[in-house]
């Protein structure tokens, strides 16, 4: 637990093709945690209370995009860890990841413009309610970056009724004024789902990228809160 | 033996990629084209001569990690 100290320990997992990692771990620190690198053959998550699965192109994206590091020894751990109530943070290629062990419902689809998209994008936060985004407030507008070709979730119509029923739909993308527009989708991804979150609370997955917005100096703090979210529940 | 894995998007899902292809394929001339699916083939060059045996670890691979069960299909072929 967190009491204000470096006390929280959050791992970022490495598979060969994270670029996002160090961004991760800069985030951790940033806010107090104590950030630990995590490489994918290790079978166990160091005795860190929660859990990111960063952004990249693990395994050059072959097969589909995190088919291959979800097979990696390391999530074994992960899902241990997940279903033992631990927190979990995958971000953009760690959220497909997390849609490929089937931790969350639903796959990522190429974006409908078949096109690399990187740009900021704005999103709605639809629940706060949970440990992962008590930092947050309803409505609340979030401004950050997305960088990925396939962002497009995609569930078949029974199981996005049981996402929308059930309250899974963490962040959904909108226009600047927090109004979910077809044209305010970057993607195409279904009911402009942005971010998914499990029943339990402790295992969320975003394309966007908080860990890129920590700082004034590189582009707002919008990912702040999140990041910190994520470090107490550690 | 050399075992066959078609790996293709459901019907239900839609394909943007095919969608491109088609519409150049339009503009060259072949307008007769109405739609276009892009799968993926697999060749697994497999031990064994028990063809069920081989069909059956194949299926299992496939389901465990050569398609995605959310989105695509898959067919085994034998030679």
């Amino acid at each position: 637990m967190t009491d204000g100290g470096r006390h929280s320990r959050v791992a970022v997992v490495i598979f060969p093709g994270s670029n996002c990692d160090r961004d991760a771990l800069g985030a951790i620190e940033a806010v107090g945690g104590e950030a630990v690198p995590v490489w994918h053959q290790s079978r166990d998550l160091q005795r860190c209370g929660a859990v990111i699965l960063p952004g990249g192109f693990s395994y050059g994206d072959y097969l589909r995009a995190g088919a291959m590091a979800a097979h990696s020894p390391v999530m074994k751990a992960v899902r241990r860890h997940a279903e033992q109530g631990g927190a979990v943070l995958g971000i953009c290629n760690g959220f497909q990841m997390l849609l490929e062990v089937g931790l969350l419902p639903g796959a990522m689809l190429m974006n409908r413009t078949l096109r690399f998209i990187c740009r900021e994008v704005y999103l709605r936060v639809e629940r706060t309610d949970l440990s992962l985004l008590r930092t947050l407030t309803v409505g609340q507008v979030l401004r950050l970056p997305i960088a990925h070709k396939e962002g497009n979730w995609f569930a078949d119509p029974a199981v996005v009724r049981q996402v929308e029923t059930g309250g899974a739909v963490a962040f959904r993308y909108c226009d600047a004024g927090g109004q979910v527009r077809p044209d305010a989708n970057p993607n195409g991804a279904l009911e402009g789902i942005a971010g998914l979150v499990n029943r339990e609370g402790n295992v969320l997955g975003m394309m966007p990228h908080p860990e890129r917005r920590i700082s004034r100096l590189l582009g707002g703090e919008d990912g702040k809160a999140l990041v910190r979210a994520l470090v107490e529940a550690a | 033996m050399q075992v066959e894995v078609r790996v293709k998007l459901k019907d239900q899902v839609l394909d943007p990629q095919g969608e491109a292809i088609r519409r150049v394929l339009s503009n060259l001339g072949y307008g007769e084209v109405g739609k276009v699916r892009v799968g993926k083939l697999m060749l697994l060059e497999v031990a064994g001569d028990d063809r069920e045996q081989v069909r059956e670890r194949v299926e299992e691979a496939a389901k465990e990690l050569l398609a995605n069960p959310v989105i695509e299909d898959f067919e085994v072929r034998l030679p």
